[in-house]
C-alpha cells in the first residue's frame, strides 16, 4: 500500500503544497480561477507545521486502525479499499473525529454556512497525488509502507 | 635544377606555398592525407634477392596511388659497406650539395661519394640531384652515440639547410623515392641491380600537400622506415611530444611521426617491438580491465606514460627495420593490411592481389586484427 | 540619511495572477517581499532584491517578473551606472566592496573565438554511439620512459609509477570551501563524484566528519589558513591540494564573513563562532619557491608518499616560469585557475582587474613545460570559467589534462548567478548557512543534476572526438592542429599555438 511520507529535513516551508491541493480540490481546477473567483475559496486538506525553520508538511496518514473511523457517529467516514474515505453528504459536524485523530490533520470546513470536516483523500484520480507531485523540492514522496 | 619539380601544377602558374606567404606560419606543417598501396617482403632467413617481386606486387596495387609519389626502402643492399651510414641524399641544386657537403665533411670521414645511379624515364619529370655517402663519425664513439649523431644530423639538414633532403641513413640500407608511380621510380633508380632480404615498397595517393620527392614514402630515419597508408588525428598531440625529445617535424606530411616514434621508443629507450606497437597502437580500456593483473599494470602503465604517442586515425604501416619488418593497424582497423607466409619469407600488403601476384600458394594468409603487430625477424641478426 | 543607491532590479507583480499564496514572501531571504493582511496584498521593496529569480521560479501563476532596473542616468559610456554605483557605496560605507561568483565584466573571451575541427572523407570520423570512445585520464607524476624487460618471452614491468588519480572523464568539481557553501551542497558534489567515477574538492574549509566517506573521491586543499588540516584529514584525501592562489582573487587569501561562521564550520575550520575567517594572503611558510619543495615534500613524507600532491595557482602574468618551477618542486599536478573563476566572497577590485584569461595561461604554461621536456612530470588541471563541453574540449586540445568546474556545478545545482554569496542569504540553499536556507538544497536533486550535467558533457565530449576522428583522449591532449582561430590578431594566435581559421 502506497504511503506519502514527508522528509522533514529538506521541506522549504513554501506551502505550495497546500496550495496544489486546495486546487485539485478546487471546482475548477485551475489556480488562479480557484483562488481568485471561486466561493468559498477551497481549503487545502494537508497542513504545513513550522516552528523556527523546521517544518513539514502533513496530511491525514490513513490509518490502518483510524480512531476517527471508530469515532465517527454516522459512518460517514469509513474505510474503503485501504484508504480512509469521508462521505461528507453523511457528516453531521460533530467534530468527534477532529478530536480523536491523534495527528490533528482533520479540518473543518465551515465557509458559506457549510458544517462538514475536510481531510485527505490521497487524490483517487491521480496516479500521484498533487503534494507529492509539485513539492518544489522532493520533500514527499510516494513510497511503499 | 630550379625548384619547380616541387608542384604539381602547370609552370605558368606561380604557386607561393602558404609557408612563404605568412612568416607566422614557418613552424606550420600541411597534413598529409593518403590513400595509398603498401607492400613488403621479409626474407627471415637473411636470403637477398632482387626487386623482381616487390615491384610486381605494387605494380599490381597501381590504382591505390595517383603517380604523385612511390618509394622503395631496402636492406641489405650495401654488404660491402656495411659499418657505414649509408646517407642517401636528393638537392634542389648545386648550392644545397654544397652546403650539405660541407656540412657532412665536419662531423663525418666520408668513405664513398657517389651519384645513385638513375635512368631517364619519361614520367619522372624533373628529377632532383641524387647522391650517396657513406660516411662514419669522426670519433669512434659507443653505438648509441653515434645513432644520435647521425639522427641530429639528418634532422639539422632537413630542416636547416634549403633544398636538401636526407632520404635514408641507416647502415647497409637505402631509401629511393620520387614523384611518379612506384613501377616506375623502380626503373628510375635501377632497384633491378641491387639485392636486399627486405623489400618494403609504397604508392602514393596524396589529396592535399602537392606531391614532391621529400613527401614520398617510405620516410626514414636511420635503419626504421614506414610506408604508410593513413591520416593521423592525433599527429598535434605526437609532434608536441616528439619536439620536447629534441625530433623536428619538418617533412609536410605526418608520417614521420610514426618513424620518430620508433626510434625514440625502441632506440632510445630500449623497449621492445611489441611494446612499442601496444603503446602506438593500445588497447581499450574495456579490456585492458579484464586483462589478468600483471598484463593490466603493464598496459594501463604504458598508456599513463605514452599516451601522447597513442597514433589516433585510420593507418595501416609497414616498418622495416635492421632486424626485420612490422606490419601493424591502428586500434580499430580503418585501413587494409593482409599478411602472409611461404617458408621463410613474410609478406605484407594492402590487398591480397598484391601477395597473390608474387606468391600463388602461401603457407597462410591473414588479416591481422587491430593494433596487433605482425613481426618478421632475421634468424641470425644481421652483422653490422 | 539619504541613500543614493538606486534599486538594481526591479519586481513586477501581475495582480491578475496573483493568488496572495506568499510563496514569495516565505522564500526571500531579502524580506523584498510582504503581505498586507488588511489589503490582501503582497508589495515589493525593490531597493531589497538582488535578481537571484527565487520567488519568479516558486511563484504558482507565474506571476511575478524581477528585470533589470533600466539606466536612469544621463547615457555616459564612460561613467556607467556599475562605477557610479560603486562610489556611491563607497562613500556611504567607507568599506571594501565585496562581491560573489566570477569576473563579469566584458574582457574578451577566447573560447568563443576557438574553432574546432571534425574529419571528412579521408580520414572517418568516428561514430560514439557505435565504437568504442575513451576518456578515461590518469592523473599524477609519470617518468620519461618505462623500463620493461622480456623475461622468459613475456614482458615485465620494471618502473613503478607514482601514485595517479584515475578519473573516468576529465572532469573534476573545483575547490568550493565549506562554510562558502552549505553542507547539502558539499554533500552533493561528493556524492556525484562518487557515482561519475570523479573528484570533487574541500576547498579551504576542512573536511566535515560526514563527508569522509566519500574520502576515496575526495581531494583535500592546504590552504594559507590551513583550516581544517590535520593528518587525519591528509591521511584520508585521495590528493592533497596546495593553494597558493585563486583565479578570482590572485594574490590574496579565502574570505568567509563572520555571518557565515557558524557552529559547525566553526568546529570543522577550528575557528571561534562568528569570527571572519581572512585566510592570509601567502603561506607564511612559503615565501618562495624552495619552501615550497619543502612543504610538498613534508605532504608527502606525511602521507608517506601514497597520494599525489597538487599546488593550485591563480593564473597571473609569469604563471608559465612558476608553473616550471613548481614541477620542479614536486609538484604532481598543476592547477591553473583563470581569471574567470568562483570566488564566494572577493573584493570586487580584485576581482575584476587581477589575472589573466585561463586560455593564455594555459597555452603558456604547456608551451613552456613542452619546451623545458618536464610536460610529463606533471598533470596540468585548468579552470576559471569553463562553462560548456566544447570548452572542455578546446581545453584539452591547448594542452590540459583535466578540467576543474566550479561556477558550472553551482548553476547546476540552481545558483542564479546574483553574486550576493557573501551576504549568507542564499536563496538557493547552496551559499549559506542558515538553516533555513541550507535545506532548499535537496541533496538528492542536487546530485541527480550534476550527474545529469556531467553525463550530457560526456557524451557531447565524446561526438566531438568522434568528429574528429579521435577515440582516445590522451590523444587530444595537446593537439593544437585540432583548433582554428576566428577573429584573434597574429600575437594572439601565436601565443595560443593555433592557426586562423581557413589554413
Amino acid at each position: 500500500m502506497k504511503k506519502i511520507y514527508v522528509k522533514e529535513e529538506v521541506c522549504i516551508g513554501c506551502h505550495l503544497c497546500e496550495i496544489y491541493c486546495a486546487v485539485q480540490h478546487s471546482k475548477s481546477k485551475n489556480i488562479i480561477k480557484a483562488f481568485k473567483f471561486e466561493s468559498p475559496r477551497p481549503i487545502p486538506k494537508i497542513i504545513v507545521a513550522e516552528k523556527g525553520y523546521i517544518s513539514f508538511a502533513l496530511q491525514c496518514r490513513h490509518c490502518e486502525d483510524a480512531p476517527c473511523v471508530e469515532a465517527c457517529l454516522t459512518g460517514a467516514m469509513r474505510k474503503e479499499n485501504g484508504r480512509i474515505v469521508c462521505h461528507t453528504e453523511k457528516c453531521v459536524g460533530c467534530w468527534t473525529c477532529i478530536m480523536v485523530c491523534p495527528y490533528g490533520v482533520v479540518e473543518r470546513d465551515i465557509a458559506n454556512g457549510r458544517k462538514v470536516v475536510s481531510k485527505c483523500d490521497f487524490c483517487p484520480d491521480l496516479d500521484v497525488p498533487v503534494c507529492v507531485a509539485y513539492c518544489p523540492n522532493e520533500a514527499l514522496i510516494l513510497a511503499e509502507e | 635544377m630550379d625548384s619547380s619539380h616541387l608542384n604539381a601544377k602547370p609552370t605558368n602558374v606561380t604557386y607561393t606555398p602558404v609557408k612563404e606567404r605568412c612568416p607566422m606560419m614557418k613552424k606550420y606543417v600541411e597534413k598529409d592525407m593518403g590513400g595509398c598501396s603498401l607492400s613488403g617482403i621479409m626474407n627471415e632467413d637473411g636470403s637477398r634477392i632482387s626487386s623482381d617481386n616487390i615491384v610486381r606486387s605494387i605494380a599490381v596495387l597501381h590504382e591505390r596511388g595517383n603517380g604523385l609519389g612511390g618509394g622503395f626502402a631496402a636492406y641489405g643492399i650495401y654488404p660491402e659497406y656495411r659499418e657505414y651510414y649509408a646517407l642517401h641524399l636528393m638537392f634542389n641544386n648545386e648550392r644545397s650539395k654544397e652546403l650539405t657537403e660541407a656540412f657532412v665533411e665536419t662531423n663525418f670521414l666520408v668513405e664513398l661519394v657517389e651519384r645513385i645511379p638513375t635512368r631517364n624515364v619519361n614520367s619522372i619529370i624533373d628529377p632532383p640531384i641524387l647522391w650517396r655517402y657513406f660516411v662514419r663519425p669522426k670519433d669512434k664513439l659507443p653505438d648509441a652515440e653515434e645513432d644520435d649523431l647521425v639522427a641530429q644530423s639528418v634532422m639539422k639538414i632537413n630542416s636547416s639547410i634549403d633544398g636538401a633532403f636526407v632520404m635514408s641513413s641507416g647502415k647497409n640500407m637505402g631509401v629511393f623515392k620520387a614523384t611518379g608511380f612506384p613501377e616506375d621510380v623502380a626503373k628510375f633508380y635501377k632497384l633491378e641491380e641491387y639485392e636486399a632480404y627486405t623489400w618494403i615498397a609504397h604508392g602514393r595517393f596524396p589529396t592535399n600537400t602537392p606531391g614532391w620527392c621529400g613527401g614520398a614514402h617510405p620516410f626514414s630515419l636511420l635503419d626504421w622506415s614506414v610506408a604508410h597508408n593513413g591520416e593521423i588525428s592525433s599527429y598535434g598531440t605526437n609532434k608536441r611530444y616528439l619536439e620536447m625529445f629534441g625530433y623536428v617535424c619538418t617533412l609536410m606530411t605526418d608520417t614521420e611521426v610514426m618513424t620518430y616514434l620508433f626510434d625514440l621508443l625502441v632506440r632510445r629507450h630500449h623497449l621492445p617491438i611489441e611494446i612499442t606497437s601496444l603503446a602506438l597502437a593500445s588497447p581499450l580500456w574495456y579490456d585492458i580491465d579484464r586483462m589478468p593483473p600483471e598484463r593490466r599494470a603493464l598496459c594501463k602503465a604504458i598508456r599513463a606514460v605514452y599516451g601522447s604517442t597513442l597514433v589516433n586515425g585510420p593507418f595501416a604501416i609497414i616498418l622495416g627495420y635492421r632486424q626485420g619488418m612490422v606490419g601493424l593497424n591502428d586500434r580499430i582497423k580503418l585501413r587494409p593490411l593482409v599478411a602472409a607466409r611461404k617458408k621463410n619469407t613474410l609478406y605484407l600488403a594492402s590487398e591480397e592481389s598484391g601477395i597473390r601476384e608474387i606468391c600463388k600458394c602461401p603457407d597462410e594468409v591473414w588479416f591481422p586484427k587491430a593494433g596487433e603487430p605482425v613481426i618478421g625477424r632475421l634468424r641470425e641478426p644481421v652483422r653490422c | 540619511m539619504l541613500s543614493l543607491i538606486q534599486p538594481e532590479f526591479i519586481v513586477e507583480r501581475d495582480r491578475e495572477k496573483c493568488i496572495q499564496c506568499k510563496a514569495c514572501v516565505r522564500q526571500c531571504a531579502f524580506e523584498v517581499h510582504k503581505y498586507e493582511p488588511e489589503d490582501d496584498e503582497i508589495v515589493s521593496d525593490n531597493s531589497k532584491c538582488v535578481g537571484c529569480q527565487r520567488c519568479v521560479s516558486l511563484c504558482p501563476t507565474q506571476a511575478l517578473t524581477v528585470r533589470e532596473n533600466p539606466l536612469k542616468f544621463k547615457e555616459n559610456a564612460y561613467w556607467t551606472p556599475p562605477v557610479l554605483r560603486n562610489i556611491y557605496k563607497q562613500a556611504e560605507s567607507g568599506g571594501v566592496l565585496l562581491t560573489g561568483m566570477g569576473n563579469d565584466r566584458p574582457y574578451p573571451i577566447y573560447w568563443d573565438h576557438i574553432l574546432l575541427n571534425a574529419s571528412q572523407v579521408t580520414n572517418p570520423p568516428i561514430d560514439p554511439l557505435r565504437e568504442p570512445m575513451e576518456l578515461r585520464t590518469y592523473l599524477g607524476r609519470k617518468p620519461d620512459a618505462l623500463e620493461i624487460h622480456l623475461s622468459k618471452g613475456s614482458p615485465k614491468l620494471k618502473t613503478e609509477l607514482a601514485p595517479q588519480l584515475k578519473l573516468d572523464m576529465p572532469i573534476l568539481f573545483s575547490a568550493m570551501s565549506y562554510g562558502a557553501i552549505s553542507f547539502n551542497t558539499s554533500l552533493a558534489l561528493a556524492r556525484a563524484a562518487e557515482i561519475m567515477g570523479t573528484y570533487y574538492n574541500t576547498g579551504e574549509g576542512g573536511l566535515h566528519p560526514d563527508l569522509y566517506k566519500y574520502s576515496k573521491n575526495t581531494i583535500v586543499q592546504v590552504a594559507s589558513g590551513r583550516f581544517g588540516v590535520d593528518i587525519d584529514y591528509l591521511n584520508v584525501a585521495a590528493a592533497i591540494e596546495i593553494k597558493i592562489g585563486q583565479g578570482a582573487k590572485p594574490g590574496i587569501g579565502g574570505h568567509l564573513p563572520g555571518e557565515k561562521v557558524t557552529e559547525p564550520i566553526s568546529l570543522t575550520r577550528m575557528i571561534p563562532d562568528g569570527t571572519d575567517a581572512l585566510s592570509p594572503a601567502p603561506h607564511h611558510d612559503i615565501y618562495s619557491i624552495e619552501d615550497l619543495r619543502q612543504l610538498i615534500h613534508a605532504l608527502k613524507e606525511a602521507t608517506e608518499y601514497t597520494k599525489p600532491v597538487c599546488v593550485k595557482i591563480a593564473a597571473v602574468h609569469n604563471s608559465a616560469a612558476v608553473a616550471s618551477g613548481m614541477v620542479r618542486a614536486g609538484a604532481d599536478m598543476i592547477a591553473l585557475d583563470g581569471f574567470r573563476g568562483g570566488t564566494g566572497a572577493a573584493p570586487t577590485v580584485i576581482r575584476d582587474n587581477v589575472g589573466i584569461p585561463i586560455e593564455l595561461a594555459l597555452a603558456a604554461v604547456d608551451n613552456r613545460l613542452r619546451k623545458e621536456g618536464i610536460r610529463n612530470q606533471a598533470s596540468i588541471i585548468v579552470g576559471g570559467g569553463i562553462r560548456s563541453s566544447s570548452d572542455v574540449i578546446k581545453a584539452i586540445a591547448l594542452g590540459a589534462d583535466a578540467i576543474y568546474i566550479g561556477t558550472a556545478a553551482l548553476v547546476a545545482m540552481g545558483c542564479h548567478m546574483c553574486q550576493k554569496c557573501y551576504t549568507g542569504k542564499c536563496n538557493w540553499g547552496i551559499a549559506t548557512q542558515d538553516p533555513y536556507l541550507e535545506k532548499r538544497l535537496n541533496p538528492k536533486i542536487a546530485t541527480r543534476r550534476l550527474v545529469h550535467l556531467l553525463n550530457a558533457w560526456a557524451l557531447e565530449i565524446e561526438e566531438m572526438m568522434g568528429g574528429m576522428g579521435i577515440n582516445s583522449i590522451e590523444s587530444l591532449r595537446g593537439n593544437r592542429l585540432q583548433l582554428r582561430g576566428v577573429g584573434l590578431t597574429d600575437t594572439e594566435l601565436e601565443i595560443l599555438g593555433i592557426l586562423p581559421a581557413g589554413i
